[in-house]
């Protein structure tokens, strides 16, 4: 049983800082996890004062608050209209609507689990990270960084005018991902980032023509999966893995080539 | 650590444990419709809501409620006899364990969600596990409470 | 028929929508928490167990050991005495069999106290060898229950030292003779996993003394009759000294059929003398709760070319776990149920063991072994099918039971008599419905995607022939309601109001006239419980009986007082009359009158078993869309059609047949309990076992296609089994009509298929 001794509302980031840096003591976000561990928690720092629970566009981006919610998220009409409702496709199917009313964005990127959808999703857009003290750091590296005392702020997508798409293969409709896969899109430039391997997110970039023929894709299809590594748990072997990787990429891709129109 | 709080409009202040969770806080004041089916957030059996969300009470810290609204099924009694009814003429309340957390999100989804194709129902209310019905009698029954909804046979809540 | 056959609400329907506190945790109040700790190894011998600290924690009213709860060995397989299971367990014992076998009992104030007690326990254990495989179980080297005191009550074949839990032969003619004469012939192996059935409520049970020093046990159970007999074995006191209550409880499907937590507070408040409670963890009841058993089945089904079945043999391997509850008993059907829907084949031949392993002990679950029966023989038939290139539904038509052998007898099935059935129609209306004829085998819907159709029937029992026992009571109060006092367990499946249907039906009059309650063994008469599909067949038929005698009663006593013949009057279920004398007295008066003076209290009680168990019909066809690239299974469409007899309420009926295709379906596409190398369950929460969400479910179309049973109330036959038959055979068919592959093990994962498929194309 996880156990808390103390519960902080922190009034500013500096005090959750502050706080945060206390190896006993932890931010917590939706609690999810938190609460399944076994951890003896000094104190618990809640950030839900800090008006980080706000979705927020200008011209050039999104900036997704820690505490927002991944329902938040799912049902952001801005963010759904620019990303083709790629990031609610990658959370919709995250256990149920009451879960995902807890979830925080905050929590489920700060942890970086390999299953993560929404991680993966978000590593296919230019996304950025915002801590306290570390200040922007793209989320490619951070997933890389180790797991420090320093505070997840916000989430910013960058508005660079990608197309992108999200799948994902599920043993049943409300499990965690056998594999997830999210692909974008501008000119040109293919990003492809692949999630549940069962480890973290990879992202990959790569080049296709204009009008890339069926070889075409099946070649660099072929070439981006053999950089990649997968793994093996209870929800898949390596080898069905890699197969769903192929498969996945490559729908993705030609939902993005035809218009974004199926499903 | 003190709290304040309102389940069913009834406002309770207390003296709580920071790792207490919502769902042991609301039973212990005598709401006994809030259900715990598993302990890693999968069941959707605690749903209550908190301020007008469907939230997880086994997955919420009852201080995370403090100056905030509880509302549970006895809170909302002539809703859950309104849908419950239909739940009741299929036969689909069954062993009838799920129904309370079942029907808060079905109160719910009928707040937030306009004339929902049946997808949408699922979708919504995918993380309300029932192991008795297979689901097709609670779906029957949604759709004939929406359509009276939709008819305008109730008061809005 | 004025109620029986409607489908009205449950009695309770309006409590349980609304949240009223019914269920055992809502009406403990406050008493001591128990909790277990539990063996983190497979096998293993305790050495020494260290109290000292745990019993110091404030708040710790008692830790109890091996040492210190009695030693008499029982089953907690909730089966009519003698039991067919051994009596193979203990409440607490030296000898670890299986991961979360309880190694010490803890109870305390507080939930805190409770957790911090057991965190100081330690135990030093003898680790030995596990066996996980039940292939390897027979004759291996490691016992499994070695211990002296190991009882048998029934000659089952047991024979603990080959860790045989039990063994049998059955032939009927000559197997192999009649297989040399085919000239086709299936011969392939089928592996069913072990599988949860997950009630949304958890084992619980609540446990206190009353004021006659007696035990009293309100617990979420199936069997409170066979509970109490159970606890008295494991306590060693009589059953004089125990009452069980049973409150509504929150699902079954057999899981509580067996008695898993009573146990351990009962035990608790025996020795305190103190209120207890354990609410098991949905951990708990996920790595130690009463899975259906796994099995693995070699079927050799010998035909001609016309597709003329002549032999079947089933060869069956059971794995009992670490214990043997239900494991004697839940394989026979596997045989007995599977094969006789194919009843006119001249040899038959069952044989099985069934092992004992350390993995988790098994249970009932819904279908108990019929289930893992008619996966294999049904996914034979329609590999025979396959072979002889005729649609499986034709080759059913040809060889399985239909509505013209009314009257044969069933050598498979102990010889009884077939007195109703419509499974011919079944089979041809699911056909429709699905609109089979178009859609066999298969169209290929672009996209990588192609839909495809499967088909199984399947049948089950009635109630256990000659053992099960369903009694009841029925009393006429003041003011002409009755009391319908039953044993039988209402789970949330509806038999309180199935059972005042047929009562209300008996004697013409409303459903809310009659009032029914829960189980109490002290004042419900006896009942062996609700599983094996008997409650509405074998408790139905003892409400008509019961009826019957109390409308002679209140003819006599209305004769009586109207001063008249019990042969001039007649009964309307309002009032007692005669026409010839115009005279009446209504039931009210009767009732009023009955509680005065020298008149009569009217009651009439009445008990029922059956010399047969006759089998409830389904034709099961569904029709799944495949991702041929990632091997995805989409249930799209299920078209079910039963014959369950009369559905006494074709509402319940209907639900309890969506409920249990849907089981049906998450054992087949992905529920499975998985085990580490030590022996450990992998998926031991909701989180990693997923049982199926309403968008895994599909749509699912259920149809009656109702015989008459003659021996069954107003012609009614069971339905809560039959119904978790024919998922897996035929989503194994329809994946083999998309894909040409056969999948002979479950579950068929995605993976699987799509890795097959691979290898296929490779080749």
């Amino acid at each position: 049983m996880f156990t808390i001794d103390k519960y902080v509302v922190a009034e500013s980031l500096d005090q959750a800082y502050e706080l945060n840096q206390n190896r006993r003591n932890v931010i917590i976000g939706g609690m999810l996890w938190l609460k399944m561990g076994r951890k003896k928690i000094g104190t618990a720092i809640d950030l839900s004062n800090l008006n980080l629970n706000k979705i927020e566009e200008d011209d050039d981006s999104f900036k997704i608050g820690a505490m927002c919610s991944l329902r938040d998220v799912e049902n952001h009409l801005g963010l759904n209209s620019y990303f083709n409702n790629m990031l609610s496709k990658s959370v919709e199917h995250i256990v149920g609507v009451q879960m995902r009313n807890l979830a925080t964005v905050g929590g489920s990127i700060y942890s970086r689990f390999g299953f993560s959808d929404i991680l993966t999703a978000l590593l296919s857009l230019d996304s950025y990270v915002e801590l306290h003290k570390g200040g922007i750091v793209p989320l490619c590296k951070f997933i890389d960084m180790p797991y420090d005392n320093d505070i997840l702020v916000r989430i910013i997508i960058n508005k660079d005018g990608r197309s992108s798409c999200y799948k994902s293969h599920r043993m049943s409709s409300s499990d965690f991902p056998v594999l997830a896969c999210a692909v974008s899109n501008k000119g040109n430039e293919w990003y492809v980032s692949v999630g549940a391997r069962p480890g973290k997110a990879v992202i990959k970039q790569f080049t296709l023509s204009e009008k890339p023929s069926n070889e075409e894709i099946d070649k660099v299809v072929l070439d981006i999966n053999q950089t990649m590594t997968f793994g093996t748990n209870m929800r898949g072997n390596a080898k069905y893995r890699r197969l769903l990787a192929d498969v996945l990429i490559k729908r993705n891709i030609e939902e993005i080539i035809g218009g974004n129109d199926a499903d | 650590m003190q709290i304040k709080l309102w389940i069913n409009n009834k406002e309770f202040n207390d003296d709580i444990a920071p790792d207490m969770l919502l769902l042991d806080l609301i039973r212990s004041k005598g709401f006994l419709s809030v259900k715990r089916g598993c302990e890693t957030s999968n069941c959707g059996l605690c749903t209550v809501m908190l301020d007008n969300k469907t939230v997880l009470s086994c997955s919420t810290l009852a201080v995370r409620a403090n100056e905030k609204h509880v509302t549970t099924i006895e809170g909302l009694e002539k809703e859950a006899l309104e849908f419950g009814g239909f739940l009741a003429d299929e036969g689909a309340e069954q062993c009838g364990f799920c129904s309370p957390g079942f029907i808060m999100n079905v109160l719910a989804m009928k707040n937030e969600l306009k004339n929902p194709s049946e997808e949408e129902i699922k979708k919504y209310l995918e993380g309300n596990l029932c192991r008795c019905t297979g689901y097709m009698g609670q779906l029957r029954a949604i759709k004939k409470y929406l359509s009276r909804v939709k008819e305008g046979s109730y008061e809005n809540s | 028929m004025k109620i029986v056959n409607k489908g009205v609400r449950k009695k309770d329907a309006l409590a349980l929508v609304t949240g009223k506190p019914v269920y055992t945790d809502d009406i403990a109040p406050n008493c001591l928490t128990v909790k277990l700790l539990r063996s983190p190894h497979a096998h293993a011998i305790i050495e020494e167990i260290n109290t000292d600290k745990a019993k110091k924690v404030p708040g710790i009213e008692c830790v109890l050991t091996y040492e210190d709860v009695p030693k008499t060995r029982f089953t907690t397989a909730g089966q009519t005495y003698p039991e067919f299971s051994p009596y193979d367990r203990a409440i607490l014992d030296k000898h670890i069999r299986c991961v979360g076998d309880p190694v010490a009992i803890v109870a305390g104030w507080d939930e805190k106290s409770v957790d911090k007690a057991i965190g100081l326990l330690k135990v030093k254990y003898n680790v030995l060898e596990p066996i996980l495989d039940f292939r390897k179980a027979k004759d291996n080297k490691i016992i499994v229950h070695p211990e002296e005191d190991f009882k048998a009550l029934v000659d089952v074949g047991t024979d603990k030292d080959r860790n045989i839990c039990a063994s049998e032969v059955f032939e009927f003619g000559n197997v192999e003779e009649e297989l040399k004469k085919c000239s086709q012939i299936i011969d392939e192996t089928y592996h069913t996993k072990a599988n949860h059935q997950t009630a949304m409520e958890t084992f619980r049970t609540y446990t206190y003394m009353d004021t006659y020093g007696r035990l009293n046990i309100l617990s979420s159970t199936q069997v409170p009759f066979h509970v109490r007999r159970i606890l008295a074995n494991a306590l060693d006191i009589p059953k004089s000294k125990l009452r069980v209550i049973k409150p509504r409880i929150g699902g079954g499907f057999g899981s509580k059929q067996s008695s898993v937590s009573e146990m351990f507070p009962a035990v608790v408040t025996w020795i305190t003398g103190k209120p207890a409670k354990i609410v098991f963890s949905r951990k708990e009841s996920l790595t130690n709760g009463s899975p259906r058993h796994e099995s693995e089945i070699r079927i050799r089904l010998g035909a001609d070319d016309e597709g003329i079945i002549k032999a079947i043999h089933m060869d069956t391997l059971w794995n009992a776990g670490a214990y043997g509850d239900h494991g004697p008993t839940t394989v026979g059907l596997a045989g007995h149920k599977a094969m006789t829907i194919y009843n006119s084949a001249a040899a038959y031949k069952f044989n099985y063991d069934v092992l004992y392993t350390n993995t988790m002990g098994g249970g009932a679950y819904r279908g108990y072994g019929a289930t893992q029966g008619f996966f294999a023989l049904e996914s034979a038939i329609n590999e025979l099918a396959a072979r002889l290139n005729m649609d499986p539904t034709e080759l059913r038509m040809k060889n399985m039971l239909t509505q013209s052998q009314v009257g044969n007898k069933l050598p498979t099935y102990y010889n009884e008599e077939l007195k109703s059935c419509t499974l011919d129609k079944c089979l041809l209306r699911a056909k429709e419905m699905i609109g089979w004829d178009e859609k066999y085998p298969c169209r290929d819907m672009g996209n990588d995607k192609v839909r495809s159709v499967g088909v199984a029937v399947c049948m089950q029992g009635s109630g256990i022939s000659n053992v099960d026992v369903g009694a009841v009571e029925i009393r006429l109060n003041d003011d002409g309601f009755y009391t319908l006092m039953i044993g039988a367990t209402d789970m949330g499946t509806g038999c309180d109001t199935i059972l005042s249907q047929i009562a209300a039906e008996c004697l013409e009059c409303e459903l809310d006239n009659i009032a029914v309650n829960g189980v109490d063994t002290d004042t419900s008469p006896y009942d062996t419980g609700s599983y094996a599909s008997s409650t509405t067949y074998i408790t139905g038929m003892a409400v008509v009986k019961a009826c019957e005698t109390l409308k002679n009663k209140i003819l006599d006593e209305g004769a009586r007082l109207l001063g008249l013949n019990s042969d001039d009057v007649e009964f309307n279920g309002k009032e007692v009359f005669s026409l010839k004398e115009n005279k009446s007295i209504s039931l009210k008066d009767i009732g009023n009158n009955s509680l005065v003076g020298f008149n009569n209290y009217l009651t009439a009680s009445a008990s029922n078993y059956s010399p047969t168990s006759p089998p409830p019909f389904m034709a099961g066809i569904v029709e799944v869309e495949l991702d041929k690239l990632t091997g995805k299974v989409d249930i799209i469409d299920y078209a079910a059609v039963v014959d369950c007899g009369t559905p006494i309420n074709p509402n319940l009926a209907r639900v309890q047949t969506e409920g249990g295709i849907v089981q049906g379906i998450g054992m087949t596409l992905f529920e499975d309990i998985l085990y580490d190398e030590n022996g450990r369950m992998m998926n031991d929460s909701f989180m990693q076992y997923k049982i199926p969400s309403r968008i895994d479910a599909g749509n699912i179309r259920v149809e009656f296609e109702s015989s008459y049973e003659p021996t069954g109330p107003f012609g009614a036959k069971s339905i809560g089994e039959v119904v978790i038959n024919t998922p897996a055979p035929a989503i194994a068919n329809a994946i083999y009509n998309a894909t040409e592959l056969n999948f002979r093990e479950l579950p068929i994962t995605a993976e699987k298929i799509a890795l097959k498929m691979l290898e296929r194309n490779n080749i």
